[in-house]
This record gives C-alpha cells, sequence and structure tokens, in this order.
C-alpha cells in the first residue's frame, strides 16, 4: 500500500454525528519530529454514544485518541496542529487549560493503571485534587457512587482500604473507570480497555461501556472487531495515519464504502 | 451535580494549583543550582588555592664557586665534595648584593631567604661536572617559602612585625632585590620531581605519585582478575540456592562497607598477622584489591547480564563447551563494560585515604619508593599530611596535589567514558 | 629465595606444557583420534607439576615463621622462656633482628648471637627443605599425569573443571572477604572487652582514651564510654542527611520529570564529578572554605562557632552524599512506569500534584533505600570527620560546637606510635565492630528494600 494514494485523501462516509456534538476535531495533524503520523482528521464525537476507533497497529489510532485529551504533550517530540473542540473552546489554543480539558475529558488505559493505594484513594484522586467535594463525607459517597457505576463496589465493599493493585486484573480495569468517572468528565477515552483481561472480564467491561454510555460521550479504540461490533454505535477506520472511513457502526461493518475498509473487515489487512 | 459546577470547581482552584507547580519546580531548579554552585565554589576554592604552587620565587645569583669553600684540599674525591659547605659560597654571592651589611644578625636575615634547597642544587650541579670549580656560575636558586608566600601576596606585611615569620628587614632586602630585577617566579618542577619535605620550597608528589601507581597496579592485578572470575561464575553457572545468595548478599554489603574498617582488616590481617612492612604499597595495594574486587563484580556481572542470550545459544549450537562460548564469545563482548566498570572502582581506589591511613602510610617519607616493599606515601594521603602541616606554603601545595589527583581521576574517568561510547554495542 | 624458586617452577612449568603438547601430537598422529586440542594436554600436564609445588610454598608461607618460633623458643634459656609474652616477643624481635644483620638492643648477651644463629639454621634448612619437597613432588605429580595421557583422555574436560573451580574460588573470596573483616575486627574487639566491659563501652558518657605512659599514674585507665562518639557521629550524619535529601531527591526529581535532554546531559555529568572527588578533597574543603564561612556568618550573627563545628563538617559531608541521593532517587523515580503518570494525567493532576500524590509514594520504599545507604556512607565516612571535626569527645547535640566521630578516633587510635597490645589500640576495633555491624545493618535493610522495590515493577 504505497502513500501516493493517500494524495489529497477525504474520509469517505459521515463524520458528523446525529447526537448532541461534544468534541469535533478538524484538519488535525500530529509530527513525531519529522514523521506524520496523523494526516488531516476530520470528525465529530457525539454525546450518549460510543465510537470505536478500528484500524490495523501503527494506524494512528491511539495516537488520535491521545490528541483529544492531550496526554501527547508529555512527549517531546510531538507536535500538533488542526482545531479540537471540547463543546466551543479549542483544546490547543489556550482557550481551555490542559488540566481542565483532561478533568473533563477522562481516559482508561490499556493496561489496568491503579496507584499504588487503597481503592478508595484511587477512586478519590481526581475529587481531591481539583478539590470537587467539600467534606469528608461527601467524598466517601463520591467514592462510593463513583465504585457503584462501575460494577465494583459489591466485590469490593468490605475491603474498600485495601490497595488498588491487589484486585483482579478485571477489577482495576473497573476500578481505573471508577476512577475517571469520580470527577464527572462529558468524555471517556478508552485505549484498549480490554486488551489485557480474560472474556469473562471483558464482557463486565463491555456491559459496563453499554451503561455509561448513557451519560457520557466514549471513544474507544479497540483491536477486536466484534467488540467494536457489540459496543459502539459509530465506528472510525484509521489507516497509516488517515482516517479511511467513518460511520454508523453497522454500515461500516455490513457495507463498507471504501476499499481499504473491507478489506480490513473481511480481514485481509490487520 | 452539573458539568457546569465541575468546570467552575476546577476554574476556582485551578490558579493555585498552577503557582503550587510553579512553586515546586522552582524548588528542583534551586537544587540544580545549588548543586552546581558547590561544584563551582569548590573548584575555585581549590584552584584559587593552588595554581600558586605551579610556580616559585627563585633569585638570580652569581656564585662564585671557591675552591676555599668547595674540596679545598683538592683530593677530587666525590664524597669529600659531596660534604663541602655549598651554603657558604651561596651566602657569599648573597652578602655581595649587599656589600652594606656587616652586622652578623643582619647576615642572618638576609641569608634566611634561602631556601635549603639552594644549596642542594649548587651541589648536584658540581657533583656532575667537577670541572665548575673554580669558576663563577650564573644560576636560579630557590627562595624560602616564606619569602615565596610573600611575593604572592599571602603574608599581610601590615602586621606588627612580631607577627609575622618574616622581618621588615628582610622584606626591604627582598624589594631591593625585585627592583634590581633579580627576582623571579619561575615554573616549579620540584612539585613533579621530588618526594615530601618538611619545607614546603621543597616538597613534590613524585614519591606519593609512585605510590599510589604501585598500589594501583598491584589492585588491578589482583582486583581485576578476581572480580571478573567471580562475576563470570555467579553469572554463568552459579546455581540457584541459598549459599549462592549468600554469596551475592555479601557481595552487595562488601560493596558499601565503609572503607575504614578495610583498613582495620588490612592493619589485623596483613600487617600484625602476615609481619608484612607498614606503609608499604604492597600492603595498600592488597586492601584496595579487597575494596574494589565486589565493585568490579557487580560491574563485571552488568556487563556480562546485557550479552543476549541468543550469542550463548549460537555458540552452544555450533558444539562449543560452556567454558569456550563463554571465553570465546561472551567475555570479548562483555570486556568493554567490564573494563568500563573497572576503571571508575579504580578511580575510586586511587581517591581512597581511609584504609591507607590505618596501614600506616601517613609516615613521613621522603625517598621515591622503588619497589612495593619500601615506605612510601599515596597521592590523597599527601593531600591529607600537606593538609595538616601548620606551614603556609602547604595550604597551596595541598590545593595543587588535589588538582594533579582530580586531573589523574578526570583522565581514569574519561578512559572509561570513551571505552564506554567507542566499544558499547545496544542489543 | 622465593624469586629463584619461582622462575625455576615456572620454567620447568613452560617446558611441560610444551613436552606435553608434543607428546600429544605424536598420540594424535599414531592413533589419528585425540580428544581434545593439543595444547589442553599441555595445560593439564604444566598444572599437575605446577598445584602441588604452590600448595607446598603456600604451606611454608603459612606455617614456617611460627613453627621456627616456637623450636626458637624451647632453645632458649630459661629465664627467658618465662617472661611474659609482650617481653619475649621484644626479645624475639632482638633476634631477628639480629639474624638478618641488625644490629639489636640486646646483641650484647651471648644467649641472643647463639640464638640468632640457630634461627638463621633453621630458616636456611627449611628453606632447602621447601624448595627440593616442591620440585620433587610437582615432578612425581606431573609423571603422575603424563602417564594418563591418551588419545582418549579428556584433557579438555579436566581444565574446564579446574577453571570452573578457579571461577568458583574467586566468588567465594566475597565470603572470606567477609569472614576476615569480621574476625579480626571482633577478635581484637574481645580482648578489648576483656579490659573494658561491654556495656561500659556501649553506654558509658565520656570518652578519654588517654592511657598513662607509667603504671599507677592518675587516670591510667582511661575511659571508653562510646555514647559521646555515637552521639558525634549521628549528628553530624544528621546534618548531612537534612542538606543532602531535599537537594538530592529535588535534583533527581527536577531531573527524571522536568528537565529536557540537554539539561540532563549537562547536570549528570556535573553530579558524577561531585561523587568522584575524593574525600579526602573535601575534608580539605572543609577545613580551609567552609568552616572560616561559617565562623564568618556566625561572629556576624553573633554567635561563636567552634572552627570545627559539626555544622560546617556536616554540611560538607552533605554535598558529597548529594550525588549518591540523587542517583539512587533518579534510578528509582524512572522505574515508576510511564502508566502511573499517564494515569495521574489523565485525570487532570499537574506535574507537582503527580509527583507528589502518584510517583513518591510509588517510589517511597525505593528512596527510603536509598537515603538508608546514603545514611550508612556518612557514618561510616573517614577523611572528612579525620580533617575537619573535633577530637575532643563531647556529648552534645548542638551543632555549632566542635564533636569528635567514631572514625574520627578510630583514626587517632591507631595512627602514630602505639603499642599493639594497649586497650588504646584495641578499643579501634571495638569502635571497628560497632560500625561494621551497624553499617551492615542499614546496608543489609537498605539493599532488601530496594531489590524488593525494584521486583515490584519488574
Amino acid at each position: 500500500m504505497s502513500n501516493n494514494e493517500f494524495n489529497n485523501f477525504k474520509t469517505v462516509g459521515n463524520t458528523k454525528t446525529s447526537n448532541e456534538v461534544v468534541m469535533s476535531v478538524e484538519n488535525c495533524n500530529v509530527f513525531y519530529g519529522d514523521n506524520q503520523a496523523l494526516n488531516n482528521i476530520n470528525i465529530d464525537v457525539g454525546r450518549s454514544e460510543v465510537l470505536a476507533l478500528i484500524g490495523p497497529s501503527g494506524c494512528g489510532k491511539s495516537t488520535f485518541l491521545r490528541c483529544l485529551n492531550r496526554l501527547n504533550d508529555t512527549i517531546d517530540s510531538c507536535k500538533v496542529t488542526g482545531k479540537i473542540h471540547l463543546e466551543e473552546e479549542d483544546i490547543y489554543s489556550g482557550e481551555i487549560d490542559v488540566v481542565m480539558l483532561r478533568a473533563r475529558v477522562g481516559m482508561v488505559f490499556q493496561k489496568p493503571n491503579p496507584f499504588p493505594k487503597s481503592i478508595y484513594e484511587n477512586v478519590a484522586y481526581g475529587p481531591k485534587i481539583h478539590g470537587i467535594t467539600t467534606s469528608k463525607q461527601e467524598l466517601d459517597e463520591l467514592v462510593e457512587v463513583s465504585l457503584e457505576k462501575a460494577g465494583l463496589l459489591d466485590e469490593v465493599k468490605d475491603r474498600i482500604h485495601t490497595p488498588g493493585t491487589s484486585l483482579s486484573g478485571g477489577q482495576q480495569q473497573r476500578l481505573c473507570i471508577a476512577r475517571a468517572i469520580a470527577i464527572k468528565p462529558d468524555v471517556i477515552l478508552m485505549d484498549e480497555p480490554c486488551s489485557a483481561l480474560d472474556p469473562i472480564a471483558t464482557e463486565k467491561i463491555e456491559d459496563l461501556i453499554n451503561e455509561l454510555k448513557e451519560n457520557y460521550a466514549i471513544v474507544m479504540v479497540t483491536h477486536s472487531m466484534s467488540q467494536a461490533a457489540r459496543v459502539s454505535q459509530r465506528a472510525a477506520y484509521f489507516h497509516l495515519g488517515h482516517l479511511v472511513e467513518v460511520g454508523d457502526t453497522k454500515k461500516i461493518f455490513n457495507n463498507p464504502e471504501h476499499e481499504l475498509t473491507k478489506n480490513y473487515i473481511s480481514g485481509r489487512t490487520g | 451535580m452539573s458539568n457546569k459546577s465541575i468546570t467552575e470547581i476546577v476554574n476556582k482552584n485551578l490558579k493555585t494549583r498552577y503557582k503550587k507547580e510553579a512553586r515546586f519546580k522552582k524548588y528542583g531548579q534551586l537544587s540544580i543550582f545549588l548543586a552546581v554552585t558547590f561544584l563551582f565554589i569548590f573548584f575555585t576554592s581549590i584552584i584559587s588555592k593552588g595554581y600558586s604552587a605551579f610556580y616559585q620565587a627563585e633569585i638570580f645569583l652569581k656564585v662564585d664557586l671557591n675552591q676555599e669553600y668547595i674540596d679545598p684540599d683538592n683530593t677530587n674525591d666525590l664524597e669529600e665534595i659531596r660534604y663541602s659547605d655549598f651554603d657558604g659560597v651561596i651566602n657569599e654571592s648573597l652578602y655581595s648584593l649587599f656589600p652594606q651589611i656587616i652586622k652578623r644578625s643582619d647576615k642572618r636575615q638576609l641569608r634566611d631567604l634561602m631556601s635549603s634547597g639552594a644549596s642542594i642544587t649548587v651541589q648536584q650541579l658540581v657533583l656532575d661536572d667537577l670541572s665548575l670549580i673554580g669558576q663563577t656560575i650564573n644560576i636560579w636558586l630557590p627562595l624560602d617559602d616564606e619569602v615565596d608566600m610573600l611575593i604572592k601576596g599571602n603574608i599581610d606585611v601590615d602586621l606588627p612585625e612580631q607577627a609575622r615569620r618574616i622581618s621588615d628587614m628582610q622584606i626591604n632586602f627582598i624589594e631591593i632585590l625585585q627592583k634590581k630585577g633579580l627576582i623571579k617566579n619561575k615554573f616549579n618542577k620540584n612539585l613533579f620531581l621530588s618526594g615530601d619535605s618538611r619545607e614546603s620550597e621543597q616538597a613534590g608528589i613524585l614519591g606519593a605519585f609512585v605510590g599510589s601507581a604501585l598500589m594501583l597496579t598491584i589492585t588491578f592485578l589482583i582486583a581485576f582478575p578476581l572480580g571478573v572470575s567471580a562475576a563470570i561464575y555467579l553469572e554463568e553457572f552459579a546455581p540457584k540456592n541459598k549459599f549462592i545468595d549468600f554469596i551475592e548478599v555479601n557481595i552487595n554489603n562488601l560493596a558499601a562497607v565503609p572503607s575504614i574498617i578495610y583498613g582495620l582488616l588490612g592493619l589485623a590481617v596483613f600487617i600484625n598477622y602476615a609481619g608484612m612492612p607498614r606503609s608499604a604499597p604492597l600492603v595498600g595495594g592488597l586492601v584496595l584489591a579487597l575494596m574494589t574486587f565486589p565493585v568490579i563484580i557487580i560491574a563485571a556481572r552488568a556487563s556480562l547480564q546485557s550479552v543476549p542470550p541468543s550469542i550463548r545459544d549460537a555458540a552452544l549450537g555450533v558444539g562449543a563447551s560452556k567454558m569456550q562460548s563463554i571465553f570465546d564469545h561472551i567475555l570479548p563482548l562483555a570486556l568493554p563494560g567490564i573494563l568500563t566498570g573497572s576503571i571508575i572502582g579504580m578511580a575510586r581506589a586511587l581517591g581512597e585515604s581511609a584504609p591507607l591511613i590505618m596501614i600506616g602510610m601517613v609516615a613521613f617519607v621522603v625517598d621515591i619508593p622503588t619497589s612495593p616493599l619500601d615506605s612510601s606515601a599515596a597521592l590523597p594521603v599527601q593531600v591529607y599530611l600537606w593538609a595538616d602541616s601548620p606551614e603556609r606554603g602547604f595550604v597551596e601545595k595541598t590545593s595543587a596535589a588535589i588538582m594533579v589527583l582530580l586531573v589523574f581521576l578526570l583522565l581514569m574517568n574519561s578512559l572509561a567514558i570513551w571505552l564506554r561510547n567507542k566499544y558499547e554495542i545496544k542489543w | 629465595m622465593f624469586s629463584y624458586l619461582f622462575v625455576i617452577l615456572m620454567v620447568f612449568a613452560i617446558f611441560i606444557y610444551f613436552y606435553a603438547k608434543k607428546y600429544s601430537i605424536t598420540i594424535r598422529n599414531q592413533s589419528g583420534y585425540l580428544h581434545s586440542l593439543p595444547q589442553y594436554y599441555g595445560f593439564y600436564a604444566s598444572l599437575w607439576f605446577l598445584i602441588p609445588s604452590l600448595i607446598i610454598i603456600s604451606l611454608y608461607l603459612i606455617f614456617a615463621e611460627s613453627f621456627i618460633t616456637s623450636t626458637l623458643i624451647n632453645t632458649l634459656p630459661n629465664d627467658i622462656k618465662t617472661l611474659s609474652s609482650a617481653e619475649l616477643n621484644l626479645v624475639l624481635n632482638d633476634i631477628k633482628n639480629l639474624a638478618v644483620g641488625n644490629i639489636a638492643n640486646s646483641s650484647s648477651f651471648t644467649e641472643i648471637t647463639e640464638a640468632a644463629n640457630f634461627y638463621n639454621k633453621q630458616n636456611q634448612l627449611i628453606d632447602k627443605v621447601v624448595f627440593y619437597s616442591s620440585l620433587i613432588i610437582g615432578l612425581l605429580t606431573f609423571t603422575y599425569a603424563f602417564k594418563t595421557i591418551s588419545s582418549s583422555y579428556r584433557a579438555r574436560n579436566f581444565i574446564e573443571s579446574a577453571i570452573h573451580v578457579l571461577l568458583f574460588g574467586s566468588a567465594l573470596i566475597a565470603i572470606f572477604v567477609t569472614a576476615g573483616i569480621l574476625l579480626s575486627v571482633l577478635f581484637e574487639a574481645l580482648r578489648f572487652f576483656e579490659v573494658i566491659s561491654f556495656s561500659d563501652f556501649l553506654f558509658g558518657l565520656s570518652w578519654s582514651p588517654q592511657m598513662a605512659i607509667r603504671e599507677g599514674q592518675i587516670g591510667s585507665s582511661g575511659l571508653f564510654g562510646a555514647v559521646p562518639l555515637f552521639a558525634g557521629t549521628i549528628l553530624i550524619s544528621l546534618i548531612a542527611l537534612l542538606l543532602a535529601v531535599p537537594i538530592g531527591l529535588l535534583t533527581a526529581i527536577y531531573l527524571s520529570e522536568y528537565a529536557d535532554i540537554k539539561v540532563r546531559a549537562i547536570i549528570k555529568p556535573i553530579l558524577e564529578i561531585l561523587s568522584g572527588i575524593p574525600t579526602v578533597v573535601y575534608g580539605f574543603f572543609a577545613v580551609v572554605t567552609v568552616a572560616p564561612f561559617i565562623r564568618n556568618i556566625g561572629s556576624m550573627l553573633g554567635l561563636d562557632i567552634a572552627s570545627e563545628s559539626a555544622l560546617g563538617v556536616g554540611l560538607v559531608m552533605g554535598i558529597m552524599i548529594i550525588p549518591l541521593i540523587s542517583s539512587l532517587s533518579d534510578d528509582v523515580i524512572s522505574s515508576v512506569p510511564q502508566s502511573m503518570r499517564e494515569g495521574s494525567y489523565g485525570l487532570g493532576a499537574t506535574k507537582s500534584e503527580t509527583i507528589k500524590k502518584v510517583i513518591l509514594p510509588a517510589a517511597l520504599p525505593g528512596i527510603i533505600g536509598g537515603i538508608l545507604l546514603a545514611a550508612s556512607r556518612a557514618i561510616g565516612e573517614t577523611m572528612i570527620v579525620v580533617m575537619a571535626a573535633g577530637l575532643s569527645a563531647k556529648l552534645s547535640f548542638n551543632p555549632i560546637e566542635a564533636v569528635t566521630t567514631v572514625t574520627v578516633q578510630i583514626v587517632t587510635l591507631l595512627t602514630g606510635d602505639q603499642e599493639f597490645d594497649s586497650p588504646k589500640t584495641l578499643a579501634a576495633f571495638a569502635l571497628g565492630l560497632t560500625l561494621f555491624v551497624f553499617t551492615l545493618f542499614l546496608n543489609f535493610i537498605a539493599l532488601k528494600i530496594v531489590r524488593k522495590y525494584r521486583e515490584q515493577y519488574e
């Protein structure tokens, strides 16, 4: 697949969402030093839906995800151009502070990464640093509600002060989700949240995502097409740094327009 | 809680949080600034005190090697000439510059301007060339360390006369001589070419340097092969069991045992039990070898570990024995890394003085050692000894010795870094 | 004699190597097969010659002196034999001095001269015995080994096991060194505790080890309560840590979390230079620069700061351990997984919040291990305190006074002329033992913590 076919490439399908727009990306380019990792990405993220980012390894989907909460800032050589709006504010223009951005755009990582603290402290971390709660009682409540929402409360109720690292992999990942929703973000980014988990834990997380999408906009990178089909309403196919095709998940899987998407869906690339 | 309110809450605290952030970063910068400042003060202090030791005030004299003083009986016997009154001829030459001085006590003050090393210089000259006897020679001769200090501006002339070790009259003499252009600062060869001395203007670091070199050679010859062998054993052959764990714990702890303890070991075992001579580079080398041994093991193991297992498998796969695969393939690949670590360990040994003091290397030794069994000093111990000497002249000598020591350490470390950069293979 | 014997042995060994190698080649030519390469047979034969000879020589080196001395004592007249061990040693020294041709104090006595002659004769005799026996036994074992050489003999395996033993022996040395340290220090320390009770030493509040020159002089017993020394050591180490821990830790944090590659490339070598400076140089720096500076500041503030104040020494020692703390902390902080940082940033934490609330707590065990190692370094540090700290043992925790430390006293007690058996010198070993045990304990704990920490993130 040469780069030439991407000259003046335009994403096919519908980049707009039918729901309320939470984030919109316009002409986003990402460079690592001299290497261009993403080319001219345009896409909207809507409330109450799961947007799945799919594509072969190294296609730029994780890079794109990390643009949405500016986590790429931590890499020195990384440069982002274009516009990404969170509601009305451009997140790269300085209109919105990066701390504020990340408070409003939460993230769940590929490998569960609970802090080496207690379960309680893990969930309370975000509210504490942002000063969301004013009393201990309020904080306790918030932690409980968040654990409840993450479907973890029943399992850990009686050991909320044991280290988060003592949980199983799936529980750790749900703890990380609880940690993210404790600060009530608008958007939750998920970077292959199930790739380190067994099928049963995966199922639980998928169920959880289904519930969460009612209140949040969720953007999820996944390697598993079946997962994308199960949980997402919209899907975006990335290839070699280009956003090839966007659309309703059903349409992408059943009736893709672009040749590359077809190949990928049918298992010829990957 | 609506999303609007979250934004407000975050916004409310944002300013304070960024202030804290900035403050924390400032602390980090301040710490680095302090560390760098320490180093800067350190070097300025040492260099500003020490650079002047590299030159030395000398006086230009026309010395009449009168036979009345030197070998008056015309024996031509070197032993006879050696004991001639060389001070006498130098003093005569000095008096001739100030014909108006007749009082004995004044003459004495004039004489005291000379270093006692001056007569040795002239003596050596005459012993090398007997035909000089009876002739007049023009020569630069060293002045006393007090004079040297005065000329270098280290003596406060405004102090009352009793408070200094140099008299008003002597200062007057020096001023006259300086006006005549007879006093000059010359490069201080003595510092590099002679052993220790009670007179700071004659003291040099050659003895200590040779002692350190002898010791490091012994240290290297013992610690390197033993350390590398032990590392090979532990890395390639050792089974996993309690006993090997015990050895490893021992090695790690030995690397952190205070150096003075090694000195006690050397004193008790090598000197009191085995009856080896005190102050000898042999014992010093042995003690430093024991100290460096665990350091070399640790470095060598790290280096052996970094050789990928594929190399081992490849060698074993073509039918080499385990021993052959190690000595023909793994060790050569690990050697640059092992050498780098060892050189750094040796540099540490070079700077070490506490254990050497324990084994008696603080003795005052004038002669340059010729074998590892002779009494000797070592560079860092020389620094310690000179730092303890009350004479002013030794302060600059100490700093100069430190500069020489640091140069050697720097050279060794640069060698290690060069080796690492040149031969390091990234797997 | 030994240089001779050694050269002869080496010449023999080399000759044997080539001889056996050549012999194995002829075997190969005759039978068309040889298990190992010829040089292995050469080494094999040489080793069989060298090792027994060297064993005999080492036995000689270890035992001959005491053997000759004991036979020598037996020949001495009874009135000398019954002398106290210290006086007997003096006489023996005289005899040995005389034997090697030095003039001894008591050479006028005929008994001594006779004994010296006897000593010389014995020495010569034993030298001869060793000389010939090492050669003969070496040759015998070599002949035996030579006979075993055949086309199927596995010489390489023999050599390899020999090397294996050699490598194992090298590793064992670590244990010998530890045991050597412990035993040599312990042995002398126990002799000290025969004179001074253990509790007097460990809990006594005053230290003045000056033994009287003549017996019966007032204060002849000396006082050996080491508490003031421990207090001084701890005071100075604490000051050092108070300076070094914050600076070292913050430096490490800045370097690993904030600084870009360029700053790191400049600062890291600077810290390495600081850590490479010999401690004797720091000592000099403390004496000529820092102590006067602190004194001046003190007098400006109206404080009378001792020129050998614990403060000055502690500060310089702190400078010395900054690089240690910073490099250990740097290692530990860098080994905190990147995912921890991202998790925290992802929640909207600022850098300093992430560091303070996530990275440092995660790295804490490792950092504590590093600080313990630094503390052990400070406690065992010798040159800085010998040069810049006080000599008189004062029980004080006032940082502007001069205090003394364990290491200072060890050096003071053991330098200069002294008899080896007086409590004064033995006290140095008792102090050494305390120091060794204490630092060993610190190191052991520290290494254990650090190791456990590393395993956690591997």
